[in-house]
């Protein structure tokens, strides 16, 4: 605007003012079967289509869910601790989107493939991933202490969205097998990529959702909205929420209650199936937060304010899922200090395993930097060992 | 180009056709190998390399991709994290920058973070170098920014022969290659020789690492790549012409690794040396080139090592690229200062 022209009176000066919203509500969009207080609630016409899901799972799932969450939370704890006292160099907690991560966790059969970013703890732990395997990054001695085929459960990525790509590929590659709709719920595959709200404003997220549009590949995009990329909320990265992007590539978005774990359960499992069955891609918004920082490296305390973290903390997955089953009586007060004494065994062992965790031999650095030999690295793999052994002696 | 000529038959054929013949060879091969990219479908590729592939081997093997490059190269990423062979065509050299950080930070590196447990058999194929008279962005030559990164290998092919053996040979190795493809050479025709099993890979004159010495020479070493190796074996038929200075014309073939071994004997011998190339010379393969043979020959050398290549500014519009692009007479200006040194 030229300074001689005048706005109008109530326009804000820039036009792009974002309008005042309560970023706890997830909208008449949102999928969810259990309120906050734990109340299940009723199915309707929106939720029908996942609700069948749910009726797979007797008292011991619905239990194995809860177990999940607590101890997912306990190892992110221990991993946050273990940070503090100096023996990772950095950590970044899941706190509050472990219900997040349990519900497509466990959605996900064994053939099926994720793609995590580097938060995907609960996800790991559902895959089967030891979590003293994910330490190890974490403290400098690798960069994936694990193989991704043992489990079906890809390294960590950390560039923010290039791992979504990866999944269209692997999916395109799923198709090209024959591993899609055949009808034999052994074979056919899904393949689930894990990103947050910062990453749906990277190219490569965008890129995987053409890919995937163009090629009807059987990939699930899995949006966890924690609300804050670092310091940035939503509206940094969107005007319209991740879930209604889908629209626009032209295959379903659907937005969950990311901290109600049968909600994101019987939704990864109906985009699962959508995939499996040569019906396409999904994109999977999973409304949550963030509860901790960004990492240990963050301090959240500089760009939010407490008054939000405390009205999440009233949306808590392990209180809301603790409450529903107490009610149903499939879990009680016994069995929850079990569980959390199992949560506290646990922490131990990974607490064990980080301290005795031995450093990598130095040359181990030129290791499987080729898959076949090559002259430079073998060459200098030689000056170096010769350069330490001159201080032997 | 049919791949079942004839044993022991030689073929003359452009290294456009030979690349085409590499390719299709290596998809008969292994059913793993799959090519993506813009136009590589239908239209078999704006020059044509992929031409008659997908009619062959169908939409699934030939697989035209959206116009999206990182897209393309991440998408590659995952089918060979699921035991695919991506052959990925970048259309122009100038246009593999929005995939540069899929394949810095996922391609070159996947292999390494594993811990050997994964691996991303890919080509990176691209057509790379100037002298076609183009438009911007399409005569770049841009080799060094990957072969800097450790966990690629980059190698470049300057004949009909070398197309169609390097480009299997990319393909079948368990590490990405980037195959920079000099595209005002593609129509150039040289003499394919299938050996005695008829194109079988065991039967390739030459490692994908080696480099080969083209020109025998006694007086100076010209050590260059792709595009540049035919100006180098001019200069070097022009010395001899007017009985002049004895050059010897080194092919890389690989820029990463280098064949030092190639490299060290030559400039032993010659005690001077010419690093060639399009690409600007500032922090680059001739740099390195440079680096590398005062570092290892410096009692051999009579001279300091010459670089002869792009100067250092954008590739210009193409009314300058006649004087931008090294040409005999600039390697024939180097190898005199040489000499006179």
């Amino acid at each position: 605007m030229s300074d001689d022209e005048v706005a109008p009176e109530g326009a804000t000066p820039t036009g792009h003012a974002p309008p005042e919203r309560d970023i706890t509500d997830g909208g008449p969009d949102m999928v969810q079967f259990l309120a906050a207080d734990g109340t299940r609630l009723e199915v309707t016409p929106q939720t029908e289509p996942y609700a069948a899901y749910l009726d797979d799972l007797d008292d011991d799932d619905l239990r194995g869910l809860l177990r999940d969450l607590i101890l997912v939370r306990r190892v992110d704890a221990e991993g946050f601790a273990l940070q503090r006292q100096g023996e990772l160099g950095l950590w970044p907690s899941l706190l509050g989107q472990e219900a997040a991560q349990v519900g497509p966790g466990r959605a996900m059969r064994p053939q099926d493939y994720a793609f995590p970013g580097y938060r995907e703890h609960g996800v790991a732990w559902c895959k089967g991933v030891d979590p003293e395997n994910l330490l190890g990054m974490f403290r400098g001695v690798n960069h994936g202490g694990w193989d991704s085929n043992d489990n079906n459960f890809h390294l960590y990525t950390i560039v923010i969205g290039n791992q979504m790509l990866h999944a269209v590929g692997y999916a395109m590659g799923v198709d090209r097998d024959g591993a899609v709709g055949t009808g034999d719920p052994e074979r056919d595959t899904a393949v689930m990529a894990f990103t947050g709200d910062g990453g749906t404003a990277q190219g490569d997220f965008n890129e995987s959702l053409v890919f995937a549009a163009v090629t009807n590949a059987p990939v699930v995009f899995y949006v966890q909205n924690n609300h804050w990329a670092i310091s940035e909320p939503n509206d940094r990265q969107f005007t319209i929420p991740p879930y209604r992007r889908a629209d626009g590539f032209g295959f379903p978005g659907i937005r969950v209650d990311g901290n109600d774990v049968l909600a994101s359960y019987a939704v990864s499992r109906y985009a699962l199936d959508r995939a499996r069955s040569g019906q396409g891609p999904t994109l999977v918004e999973a409304f949550t937060y963030r509860m901790g920082a960004h990492t240990t490296s963050d301090d959240p305390t500089k760009y939010r304010i407490s008054a939000e973290v405390d009205a999440w903390k009233a949306k808590d997955p392990i209180d809301r899922m603790t409450a529903y089953l107490t009610s149903t009586g499939a879990v009680d007060d016994a069995w929850v200090e079990e569980t959390q004494a199992e949560a506290d065994r646990l922490a131990a062992r990974i607490r064990k395993a980080c301290q005795t965790m031995p450093d990598p031999p130095h040359e181990e650095m030129f290791a499987h930097v080729y898959a076949e030999p090559h002259r430079l690295v073998e060459r200098e793999a030689q000056v170096f060992a010769d350069y330490q052994a001159d201080f032997e002696d | 180009m049919s791949t079942q000529t004839a044993p022991g038959t030689a073929t003359r054929m452009t290294i456009a056709k030979a690349l085409n013949a590499g390719m299709r060879a290596a998809m008969e091969r292994d059913p793993k190998v799959v090519l993506m990219g813009e136009d590589v479908g239908k239209l078999g590729g704006v020059f044509r390399i992929t031409e008659g592939l997908q009619k062959d081997f169908g939409e699934d093997r030939v697989v035209d991709t959206p116009l999206a490059e990182s897209g393309i190269m991440g998408a590659a990423v995952g089918m060979a994290l699921r035991g695919y062979r991506p052959v990925v065509e970048i259309q122009f050299d100038g246009f593999v920058y929005p995939a540069f950080d899929q394949i810095v930070s996922q391609v070159a590196k996947m292999h390494n973070r594993s811990l050997g447990a994964l691996k991303v058999p890919m080509v990176i194929r691209i057509p790379y170098g100037g002298g076609i008279g183009a438009v911007e962005h399409h005569s770049e030559s841009n080799e060094s920014y990957f072969a800097h990164t450790a966990g690629l290998r980059v190698v470049t092919c300057s004949s009909t022969e070398d197309a169609y053996w390097m480009m299997q040979q990319a393909i079948a190795s368990d590490d990405p290659v980037v195959f920079y493809e000099p595209k005002r050479r593609y129509h150039e025709r040289g003499v394919l020789d299938l050996g005695e099993h008829g194109g079988a890979l065991e039967d390739a004159p030459h490692a994908l690492e080696d480099a080969v010495v083209r020109v025998e020479g006694s007086d100076v070493t010209v050590l260059t790549y792709g595009p540049m190796v035919k100006v180098a074996h001019a200069a070097a038929q022009a010395a001899e012409l007017e009985d002049g200075p004895s050059i010897e014309v080194v092919d890389l073939r690989s820029l990463s690794p280098l064949d030092t071994d190639v490299i060290e004997a030559s400039v032993r011998k010659t005690g001077r040396c010419i690093a060639l190339s399009e690409a600007q010379t500032f922090a680059s393969i001739t740099s390195e080139l440079a680096a590398h043979v005062q570092e290892h020959c410096f009692y051999h050398l009579e001279a300091p090592v010459l670089r002869v290549g792009g100067y250092n500014i954008p590739y210009p519009p193409s009314r300058h690229e006649e004087v931008f692009l090294p040409d005999l007479d600039r390697v024939l200006h180097a190898v005199e200062t040489l000499l006179e040194y």
